[in-house]
C-alpha cells in the first residue's frame, strides 16, 4: 500500500516539474521552429526572469502575481533587442554561427549577473497565497507544484491555440515555414520573425518567475538547465510545440520516477531516455523533418 | 591539444605525488634546517588562492584579501618600527575551484610570485591539490576554505595546517539536536567525496548520541530539483531531515522542503551552512534550522568590534571563513616575529602545539599530531524573522563546543 501511494506522489511530482519542463522548452521550440535558431542563451533568459522577478521584489516591492505579467512583458522587449541586434544577422548562416553566438551572449549575461548580484544567490518570499498542501488521499501536493502545473499547461495550450487557430499564427507559421511562398503571397517575412524570437524570450522569462519561489535564483541557475531543456526538444522533435510539452512530461516523469526508485540516477535516465527516441525516431516523437 | 595534454600531465604528477605521499608519509627527514635572522627576499609574501569568481566567492572569495589586509595592518601597527616583516605584500589567484587549476596556481604562487604562504583554498579537492605541492616545495599552507578530514588524515604533510572547520566538527551539533528530542534521522546528501564524507560522520555523531538514522539518501551533484528525495526522506516520518547539500543546491533543498510541508513534521538539520546561504535565502525559509558553526560575527563584543572594522571596508558581515583568513594571516606573522625569519621550518616549529586565542580561535591550539587547529565552536539556531534586529542578524547560539570535544582526536589516519 505505501509503495503504491509513494508510485502516485511520485507521480505527482513528475508532472508537476513535467509542467514546467514543458513551459521552459516551449520557448526554446518557438524559436527553432520559426527561425531556425539554436537558441542557447534560453537558459540564461530563463535566469534573467527569475533575477529579475527578485530585483523588482527587492526594489519596487512587486510581488510574484505581479512579477508573472510584468518580466515576460520586459523579456520580450529584451527579445526584440538581441533579435535586432544580434540574432538577425545569423539568419542565413551556418547552424554552427547561432550556437556560438547565442552560447557566447548567454556568458556574458550571466557574468553580468554576477559582477551584479554575486554569486550566492537572492532571497525571494512565497507568493501568496499559493502555500500550504492538498491532501488527496494519502498524497500530499504542495499546493504551488499544483499551481505550475495548471499554469504551464494553460500557458502551452493557449500558445498552441494561437499558432494553429488564429489568422495571426498562421501568417506567423507561413511565414517562418514557407518563407519564400509566403513571401510570394505578399507577407513581409521579416516583419514577424522578430516578434516570434521575442515571444521565445518571454516564454523563457516567464518560467524564470515561476523557478523562482522554488529554486535557487543565481547567475548559474540557467547553466544545467539549459542541457536538460535540450534533450526535451531532442525527444520531443526540435521545433515541434506539442512535442515541446510532451517531451517536458516525459522527462519531468522520467526524473521523478528516477529520483524515487534509482537515486542518483535520475539525470543519467533523462539521456537515456533522449538516446532511445532518438533511435527509433531520429527526429524527435514529432519531428516533422529528419532531424537536423 | 598541447594544452590537454599538460594538464593531463600536471594531473598525473599530482595523483602519483598523493599516492606517494601515502606511503611514505611524507617524513620530515635530515637535519632541521638552521634557523635564519632574516627574511627571505626582504619582504613577506602572502597567497590568497580561493574561488575569486564561482559558487564560493562570497563565503571567503575577494573579501578575504581584506580580512588578512586587516592582519597585515593591525601587525604593524602593534610592532611599528620593531616589525620583523617589514613589508608584507598579498598576491591572490582563482583556483576556479578545480584541482588542476589550484594545483597550477600554487605552483606559481610559490615559485614565481616568491609566495611564502598559502591561504584558503575551498573546495575539498582543489585544497588537497595544493596541500600536495606546499609539501613538494616545503612551504607553508594554511587550509581554511575545505572540510575533508583528509588535510589531516591520509593526506597530511608537515607543511600543511587546517585552521577553520572540518566535516567531524560539523557533525558534532548532531548531539545537541539529538538531545533536543530529534532521535531518528533522516539525511540526504550529495553523492561526491565531501557528501559521503558528511554522511559518516553525521551517523556516527547521530548514534553516538543516542539517536538513530533512518535512511540515508544519495542525490546527484549538483541537483536542482529535490521534490521526489524529499518524499523518500520523510515517507519515514523521522524526528530530523538533514541535507548535506552546500551552496545553491542547500538552497534548492530548503526551498522545494519548505513546499513539501515536512517543515510542520520534522526540524530542518544543514550539515554545513555558511552565514552568506542565509542572507541569500532569506531569514524566514531558514527560521528554526539547527547547524554547526565554527565562528559568528555577532557572538561577542570582540567578534562584533572586529566585524564592524570589516563591515566598513566591504559593506557586507564576514563569514567564518573570512575571521579564520584573518586568524590565519596574523598567527602566521605572530610567528614570524618571534622566530625572526619566514623560513618555513622555523615557523612550522613555531606554530606546532601553539595554545592560541584570537578573535577567531577560542581556547584555539594548533595541534602537532595531525596540524589540524582546534577551537570551540557552536550549535546554533536560525532566528525567526521577527526576532532579527539588523541586517545579518540571523543566529542564535544555542551552545558552545568546547574545542578538544570539536575535534576530539588527532587523525589516526594521519603520519606526520
Amino acid at each position: 500500500m505505501g509503495d503504491f501511494s509513494d508510485f502516485l506522489q511520485y507521480t505527482v511530482q513528475g508532472l508537476a516539474a513535467g509542467g514546467f519542463y514543458a513551459l521552459a522548452a516551449l520557448g526554446l521550440a518557438v524559436i527553432f521552429g520559426a527561425l531556425g535558431v539554436v537558441n542557447f542563451a534560453h537558459g540564461a533568459f530563463y535566469m534573467l526572469g527569475a533575477v529579475g522577478s527578485a530585483v523588482l521584489l527587492d526594489v519596487i516591492g512587486l510581488p510574484f502575481w505581479g512579477a508573472l505579467v510584468v518580466i515576460p512583458i520586459l523579456m520580450f522587449i529584451f527579445g526584440i533587442i538581441v533579435e535586432l541586434l544580434l540574432v538577425q544577422w545569423l539568419l542565413k548562416l551556418d547552424i554552427l554561427y547561432n550556437f556560438l553566438l547565442t552560447f557566447g551572449l548567454s556568458l556574458v549575461l550571466v557574468d553580468l549577473v554576477k559582477r551584479e548580484y554575486g554569486v550566492s544567490g537572492l532571497p525571494y518570499e512565497q507568493p501568496a497565497g499559493l502555500e500550504g498542501l492538498i491532501h488527496v488521499g494519502s498524497v500530499s501536493i504542495p499546493i504551488y507544484q499544483l499551481f505550475v502545473f495548471v499554469f504551464s499547461l494553460a500557458v502551452c495550450f493557449l500558445v498552441w491555440l494561437v499558432l494553429t487557430k488564429t489568422r495571426v499564427g498562421m501568417i506567423v507559421r507561413a511565414a517562418t515555414e514557407e518563407p519564400e511562398r509566403a513571401r510570394a503571397l505578399g507577407i513581409n517575412v521579416g516583419m514577424w520573425v522578430t516578434p516570434v524570437f521575442g515571444f521565445g524570450v518571454a516564454l523563457a522569462g516567464l518560467a524564470g518567475v515561476l523557478a523562482a519561489p522554488f529554486r535557487a535564483i543565481t547567475a548559474n541557475m540557467g547553466s544545467s538547465f539549459i542541457i536538460i531543456l535540450f534533450a526535451i526538444v531532442v525527444i520531443g522533435g526540435l521545433g515541434s510545440i506539442l512535442g515541446a510539452v510532451v517531451g517536458g512530461f516525459l522527462v519531468g516523469l522520467v526524473e521523478a520516477y528516477g529520483q524515487g526508485y534509482y537515486g542518483t540516477f535520475a539525470q543519467v535516465l533523462i539521456f537515456v531516455l533522449m538516446a532511445v527516441v532518438i533511435l527509433v525516431r531520429p527526429a524527435g516523437l514529432f519531428g516533422r523533418k529528419e532531424a537536423v | 591539444m598541447a594544452h590537454i595534454r599538460r594538464n593531463f600531465a600536471i594531473a598525473g604528477v599530482a595523483v602519483g605525488a598523493i599516492m606517494l605521499a601515502g606511503c611514505a608519509g611524507g617524513a620530515p627527514g635530515g637535519p632541521p634546517a638552521a634557523v635564519e635572522s632574516e627574511l627571505s627576499d626582504d619582504k613577506v609574501i602572502i597567497g590568497l588562492l580561493n574561488d575569486q569568481s564561482g559558487v564560493y566567492k562570497d563565503l571567503s572569495g575577494p573579501n578575504s584579501k581584506v580580512a588578512i589586509q586587516m592582519a597585515i595592518d593591525d601587525y604593524n601597527e602593534k610592532y611599528g618600527d620593531e616589525a620583523v616583516a617589514g613589508k608584507i605584500e598579498i598576491v591572490t589567484a582563482d583556483t576556479q575551484n578545480k584541482p588542476d587549476v589550484a594545483n597550477t596556481q600554487a605552483q606559481q604562487m610559490y615559485d614565481r610570485s616568491n609566495a611564502d604562504i598559502i591561504l584558503d583554498v575551498p573546495a575539498s579537492s582543489a585544497a588537497l591539490a595544493v596541500a600536495e605541492v606546499a609539501n613538494q616545495k616545503k612551504k607553508l599552507y594554511i587550509n581554511i576554505g575545505a572540510a575533508t578530514m583528509e588535510l589531516t588524515g591520509a593526506a597530511c604533510n608537515p607543511y600543511t595546517f587546517h585552521w577553520a572547520y572540518n566535516t567531524q566538527m560539523l557533525a558534532k551539533g548532531a548531539k545537541g539536536v539529538v538531545e533536543d528530542g530529534g532521535k531518528s534521522w533522516s539525511l540526504v546528501y550529495p553523492d561526491y567525496a565531501f557528501g559521503q564524507d558528511m554522511v559518516k560522520s553525521f551517523s556516527e555523531a547521530v548514534e553516538n548520541a543516542g539517536g538513530s538514522v533512518n535512511e540515508a539518501i544519495a542525490t546527484p551533484f549538483p541537483n536542482e530539483n529535490f521534490a521526489t528525495f524529499i518524499t523518500r526522506a520523510g515517507s519515514t516520518n523521522p524526528d530530523v531531515i538533514a541535507t548535506m547539500a552546500a551552496g545553491g543546491d542547500l538552497i534548492n533543498f530548503v526551498k522545494q522542503f519548505n513546499q513539501s510541508g515536512l517543515r510542520d513534521s520534522a526540524t530542518l538539520a544543514v550539515g554545513l551552512m555558511f552565514i552568506t546561504d542565509i542572507h541569500s535565502l532569506g531569514v524566514d525559509e531558514f527560521a528554526g534550522t539547527t547547524f554547526t558553526d565554527a565562528w559568528y560575527w555577532n557572538y561577542d563584543e570582540q567578534n562584533r568590534e572586529w566585524a564592524d572594522r570589516f563591515t566598513e571596508l566591504t559593506d557586507t558581515r564576514p563569514s567564518f571563513a573570512h575571521a579564520a583568513n584573518y586568524s590565519a594571516a596574523t598567527q602566521y606573522l605572530e610567528a614570524i616575529q618571534r622566530s625572526g625569519t619566514d623560513d618555513a621550518d622555523a615557523i612550522i616549529k613555531e606554530l606546532e602545539g601553539l595554545k592560541v586565542d584570537d578573535v577567531f580561535l577560542r581556547n584555539g591550539e594548533i595541534r602537532a599530531g595531525d596540524h589540524s587547529v582546534i577551537h570551540d565552536t557552536y550549535v546554533a539556531k536560525v532566528k525567526d524573522a521577527a526576532d532579527v534586529e539588523e541586517d545579518w542578524d540571523y543566529e542564535e547560539i544555542l551552545a558552545t563546543i568546547p574545542a578538544d570535544e570539536a575535534y576530539p582526536d588527532v587523525n589516526p589516519n594521519c603520519t606526520l
